[in-house]
């Protein structure tokens, strides 16, 4: 018999999707304003491996010579993106769900678990709650990324008036890279993030919209000998 | 198991039904958002370019927020809050240029060049550099922002504005809420508010690690206001006027914030 069962509140669901929106317009007018400057690469040894990014990206996306226009979308939506992260946080903890989220004592050792799991080398998963040890770790880890977005952000916009959010980024320059590079974590957290929630299936990827997810729950009047399947979601 | 009568409802069949109906209103609120969101955005991204004056180039609405955003901003803003200093050795030697918007003229000579400053009525005060070098100098090393994203450490020396302003007595001129630069050709001009202009770090500078400010940063004399991104930084300035409204600013007039404080 089928059982529905009360997953995501409305705020986590409300906060979630409206996050999605705003890092778009948030990367798409960051991207706007690091090509008047795109200095960053990575060099080991005088080989450069990595170029962000190639010219025909940029091209393709239409990037180029808009840096007024990526400053004007940057500084309205941030102010959107913080809304929502302070809301989404006080939501946490006052409703209580920050108990399901925060890493606990064991997750760091559980979380290599589930990755072992995940990747079909270990047969069973640490028993979990509503969110196993490595989804504590990476739903923890964005709120702390998107915090320290905005901090660097702010470190970059006004360096004067928030000179000590400038000096704890390590200065100017270092802040700069900072804000990037937590944008780079942000899209490799998507493509994880999707390609969990593929494989997680239908029923999960629901909850995240109507709330509630469905389980089976054997019929007591007609199945005496109870088989009871653990869940087969784990995101 | 018993045959049910047909028209009772088993308890399956009433969670199926559940199960639809709660599915069919949250994805429909959902897909009903998602458009909303959707045609929001189109409508920021389409909507109408503000009417060509002090500031121009952005849509409406954008504009609006900059603006909004400035005076959140400006609260936080004090004479108090200076910017960091580094020591002289730090200073690029190289000093990086970022065009020549004003100061393309050929023929440009520093010799014949005065400072003009518009008093009341329109009178100009003219000042030339030696009567300006013979005030006390002030030296600062700090970091240069560029809008684009780069920053050097640099080292200029000139008169502090707000000395400028008490030695020739415009102290009642620089009430006003803005002062306004121009290049000598009037191609290039900035509006500043006058918090930023009276800072105590903000120079007239003449000088360059120590040497005078060669053509290509701006001689014989440059804004150096390190509150500011590079763009306020006014090169070979030729006219500085007051005034109670914004004046024209050529960034602001191609879609930047007009303020472009640090």
């Amino acid at each position: 018999m089928k059982l529905i069962k009360e997953k995501h509140p409305l705020v986590m669901r409300w906060t979630h999707w409206v996050n999605f929106p705003i890092l778009t317009i948030m990367i798409w007018s960051g991207l706007l304003i690091y090509w008047a400057n795109d200095v960053y690469k990575i060099t080991i040894f005088g080989h450069t491996f990595v170029r962000f990014f190639p010219d025909w990206f940029y091209n393709w996306l239409s990037i180029p010579h808009r840096l007024s226009e990526g400053m004007a979308f940057h500084f309205l939506f941030m102010w959107f993106f913080t809304l929502n992260g302070v809301f989404y946080v006080l939501y946490t903890l006052i409703s209580g769900e920050w108990r399901e989220l925060i890493p606990n004592r064991h997750s760091f050792k559980e979380a290599w678990l589930v990755v072992l799991h995940d990747l079909h080398i270990r047969k069973t998963a640490p028993p979990q709650k509503k969110y196993n040890a490595a989804q504590r770790i990476a739903y923890t880890a964005i709120i702390v990324m998107g915090a320290g977005s905005v901090f660097t952000g702010l470190a970059i916009y006004k360096p004067v008036q928030f000179y000590w959010a400038t000096w704890l980024c390590g200065g100017y320059h270092l802040a700069r890279i900072l804000h990037f590079a937590l944008t780079i974590g942000y899209l490799l957290f998507f493509v994880i993030h999707v390609v969990q929630v593929v494989l997680a299936g239908w029923n999960n990827f629901r909850s995240v919209v109507s709330g509630f997810e469905i389980v089976e729950k054997p019929d007591p009047e007609e199945i005496t000998v109870l088989n009871e399947t653990p869940p087969v979601s784990l995101n | 198991m018993e045959i049910k009568d047909q028209k009772t409802t088993t308890p399956d069949e009433l969670i199926n039904k559940k199960i639809k109906r709660r599915n069919f209103i949250s994805f429909a609120t959902f897909l009903g958002l998602g458009a909303a969101a959707a045609g929001g955005w189109e409508a920021l991204y389409h909507s109408p370019e503000e009417t060509s004056g002090i500031t121009a180039g952005a849509r409406k609405p954008l504009r609006k927020a900059l603006n909004k955003t400035e005076l959140f901003f400006r609260r936080f803003f004090s004479n108090d809050h200076h910017v960091k200093i580094y020591p002289k050795s730090m200073a690029a030697k190289e000093v990086r240029t970022n065009g020549d918007i004003g100061i393309d003229d050929t023929g440009f000579n520093p010799a014949d060049w005065k400072l003009e400053i518009v008093k009341p009525g329109g009178d100009l005060l003219k000042i030339g550099i030696d009567e300006i070098k013979a005030l006390p100098k002030t030296e600062i090393v700090y970091s240069f922002k560029c809008v684009e994203g780069w920053d050097q450490i640099q080292y200029w020396g000139g008169l502090k504005f707000a000395d400028l302003v008490d030695h020739y007595g415009l102290q009642r001129l620089a009430q006003k809420d803005y002062v306004g630069m121009e290049t000598p050709n009037g191609e290039y001009y900035i509006g500043l508010d006058r918090e930023s202009a009276l800072h105590p770090q903000t120079i007239l500078a003449y000088e360059m690690n120590a040497k005078p400010v060669p053509l290509e940063n701006g001689a014989p004399l440059r804004l150096i206001i390190p509150v500011k991104y590079g763009i306020k930084n006014l090169k070979r300035i030729g006219k500085i006027s007051f005034s109670d409204r914004r004046p024209r600013d050529y960034w602001a007039e191609q879609g930047y914030d007009y303020y472009s404080g640090l």
